[in-house]
């Protein structure tokens, strides 16, 4: 039976948003040097939230000097002083934590009850918890004072605005960086506010410089002579493509990039937990997460059971208005997005595999898609092997722990994977053999600051959280030692 | 009859690839001098089907090699400094008409690379307790981060040192549970080979390590946009060679370690280890045993 709900909206009036916002550059905000501006909208919705700058090379080329500026300063900070900024962030963000939450549920799309519980606690965690390196860096395992890099070009995604942006910032400037960072072009509110924030701390000027715009901006920036280290979360082509831009400079790079992962469900599973794991690893977020679980693979002797479980659970989902509390699954983050995730949803049909979906009202204005499931699917089709990016999950079977794993590791991408099982000697050695950077048994989508995260093959590289992300900001961490000898005639390339 | 009459055995330079002694595919070889230009042999001049092939056989190494125990690659790799130190004078030799070194300079360079196998030896099972752990996460989960082996790797080796620095590429790739295609200095590639006798004859299994000999500027481009190469250190490349290399990487994002430079008598440090190392972070919930317990 079906349970009818009284809406229950978080109110909007926590949150004021201006109709216009300027670029963040050296501690102001200011128009566009071609005073060029784009609309940012509400996905849910399609209403216009506000009229932001779209930085141009210009714009870039001024973010970089005054970060290169404040960085003379900034790192030559005591790290205890660092550190104090970066608590001050990361009390300001749980202070403001609900008007956050909002902000973002309206420029992203996603349920409140994720921007509430989920992102927002976990930007304030990552702020606390490299807050408290920035003063311990000698002791981190990169040799006797290790050095910052400089300057730090940043873009992010649209999938967590404000967690991307504390997974990127959070580490750079605990290691006395300073950086030049892009939010996605859909969702550059939230880390509009986050320079009011700095503002609030007193952060010196330059130390961090917000620049909102499209790709061209993103590519002004990695390509720009005057950064050192590119840090990029996002899909793997543009990856590969700043890759090639690298190519042959000094600077530095760490990749987060696209997933495919593999949520594997044996027989001894408990069925009820595990149902719960596969929802929340392709339906959190819209499935709009590069380490969702979106592809199935379940032990063949429990299918039936497991997929009428699965669509029973599935048939109770609220989508609908992200503000609303109960709002399980949200709206897709935009026009083109939802455009993606049809085409693939449609190859799946056209290839042969079955489509599933619970009956569902969406919504009439803004961008929305079913949750959905294919069984039938083979290795084969797009379903299975590209990034869908939406709530799409593709279910496939295996008999024998070998087969699941071969068919898990079987995918250009590595970056998460699931294991149900009762038998923790099953568990550790199918983790063992996974080809992935994030493993999560008898759990899925968890995360936290102190804890690594990143992925094999062409998911990226490099690693974010935990003392492992500060790697990405030091010099000389992770690179081969190039001490130089007083004996010079046998020094070599 | 005097020694002097005695006429010498040549030796027959070939490839080191799955753990056999081919010669290069397409026949050819390239003349081989010291330091003054006096023919010291023929080496096979690897072909880009070369360079394929001892990818295959690096993958097929891969899965026996990164499974097995650190205790037992640390173990085969001490045999091999082991059995370079019986080879010592050779290697002296070798290294001495490769790089134009007096006999006790080589015999520093050579001393050094056995040292480096010592070295490597040790990190195997070490390196994992250094750049790994567990996380305190806030929540009821265990979750630990462990360092795994990148793949398959190719390697340009350093051009002038051509022994020591060649050790000093390949012992961290394979200490670390990754098998290697490496490219021998084009100049001097005989200390190179001979190595691959060394390896053969050290538990080494076939396939974890695969030595050609040839040009760099031929056989790496194919390597380093080979989809079944997982990383490439550029050690060797010229400027020119490693931009066009690190691009082609792109195309599969393989873990890529620039040219700079290196003394490869000081202390190597871990970088060469990490640069081809994975971080797997597993979690699983703890459970809780509820309200009882001990505080003691």
């Amino acid at each position: 039976m079906a349970f009818e709900y009284a809406p229950a909206p978080e109110s909007r009036a926590v949150v004021d948003i201006a109709p216009s916002y300027g670029l963040f550059i050296d501690g102001e905000f200011r128009e566009a040097s071609d005073g060029k501006v784009f609309k940012t909208v509400s996905p849910s919705t399609e209403e216009v939230l506000s009229e932001v700058a779209q930085a141009s090379a210009e714009d870039v080329d001024a973010a970089v000097k005054a970060a290169r500026k404040a960085f003379e300063k900034w790192s030559a900070l005591p790290g205890a002083e660092r550190a104090k900024y970066l608590f001050r962030i990361a009390r300001i963000i749980q202070e403001r934590s609900r008007e956050l939450a909002v902000l973002e549920t309206l420029d992203n799309g996603k349920p409140i009850k994720e921007t509430r519980d989920a992102d927002l606690p976990l930007v304030a965690a990552h702020f606390f918890y490299y807050a408290g390196w920035a003063d311990k860096l000698d002791h981190a395992g990169f040799g006797a004072d290790p050095r910052p890099l400089g300057v730090a070009g940043q873009v992010i995604p649209w999938n967590f605005p404000l967690l991307m942006l504390a997974w990127k910032i959070a580490p750079a400037l605990a290691a006395g960086n300073t950086v030049v960072l892009k939010p996605a072009e859909t969702t550059p509110l939230s880390a509009l506010f986050f320079a009011d924030i700095c503002r609030q701390a007193g952060l010196p000027k330059g130390v961090v410089n917000i620049l909102t715009g499209d790709g061209s901006t993103g590519a002004a920036l990695v390509g720009h002579d005057g950064i050192d280290k590119v840090a990029f979360t996002g899909s793997t082509g543009v990856g590969k493509q700043i890759a090639r831009t690298l190519a042959g400079t000094d600077k530095k790079l760490t990749l987060e990039l696209g997933g495919k992962g593999a949520n594997i469900v044996f027989d001894d599973a408990p069925i009820d937990q595990a149902v719960e794991g596969i929802v929340n690893g392709i339906f959190f977020n819209q499935g709009q997460v590069c380490c969702a679980g979106s592809r199935l693979l379940v032990q063949e002797s429990i299918q039936d059971e497991l997929l009428d479980a699965l669509k029973r659970r599935m048939s109770t989902l609220r989508v609908g208005d992200p503000l609303d509390k109960n709002t399980d699954v949200g709206a897709i983050n935009s026009a083109e997005q939802l455009a993606r995730i049809t085409a693939l949803a449609d190859s799946g049909e056209a290839e042969g595999a079955e489509r599933w979906a619970p009956a569902c009202e969406l919504p009439g204005a803004g961008y929305w898609f079913a949750p959905t499931l294919f069984t039938n699917v083979t290795q084969a089709h797009r379903i299975a092997r590209e990034e869908i990016f939406g709530p799409v999950l593709s279910v496939l079977t295996f008999r024998t722990p070998g087969e699941a794993v071969a068919k898990a590791n079987n995918s250009q991408y590595g970056l998460s994977a699931g294991i149900w099982t009762e038998k923790g000697s099953r568990m550790l050695a199918v983790a063992g053999k996974l080809r992935a950077g994030v493993v999560w048994a008898n759990t899925f989508n968890k995360f936290d600051p102190t804890s690594p995260f990143g992925g094999y093959k062409e998911s990226g590289f490099g690693r974010e959280g935990g003392r492992h992300g500060l790697e990405a900001y030091l010099a000389g961490a992770a690179e081969p030692s190039n001490e130089r000898s007083e004996r010079e005639g046998e020094r070599d390339r | 009859m005097k020694q002097t009459d005695r006429l010498s055995v040549f030796k027959t330079y070939k490839l080191f690839v799955g753990g056999k002694f081919p010669r290069s595919e397409s026949g050819r070889v390239y003349e081989v001098t010291d330091s003054k230009g006096k023919w010291l042999a023929n080496a096979p001049l690897s072909s880009r089907k070369d360079g394929r092939d001892a990818v295959v056989a690096a993958r097929k190494a891969f899965g026996g090699w990164s499974g097995a125990t650190a205790y037992n690659r640390g173990q085969i790799l001490y045999r091999v400094a082991e059995m370079l130190e019986g080879r010592r004078d050779q290697f002296v030799a070798e290294v001495a008409d490769a790089e134009g070194l007096s006999k006790s300079k080589a015999a520093a360079q050579v001393d050094a690379a056995i040292d480096r196998w010592v070295w490597y030896a040790g990190w195997t099972d070490k390196i994992a307790q250094v750049v790994g752990g567990t996380n305190p996460v806030a929540g009821p989960f265990f979750n630990v981060s462990s360092p795994e082996p990148t793949g398959v790797v190719a390697v340009v080796a350093p051009q002038e040192s051509s022994l020591l620095g060649l050790v000093s590429v390949i012992a961290p790739v394979i200490a670390a549970g990754n098998t290697v295609v490496v490219i021998a200095s084009e100049k001097s590639p005989l200390p190179a080979l001979s190595l691959g006798e060394v390896l053969a004859t050290s538990d080494v299994p076939g396939g974890v390590v695969n030595i050609l000999s040839g040009k760099a500027s031929e056989i790496s481009p194919s390597l380093a946009a080979h989809q079944d190469v997982n990383a490439i250190d550029l050690a060797g490349a010229d400027e020119e060679l490693a931009k066009a290399l690190e691009v082609a990487a792109a195309d599969n994002l393989k873990r890529v370690v620039r040219p700079q430079a290196v003394d490869w008598a000081a202390d190597p440090g871990t970088g060469r280890l990490t640069a081809f190392l994975e971080t797997k972070t597993v979690w699983h919930p703890t459970g809780s045993l509820g309200a009882g317990g001990s505080s003691y």
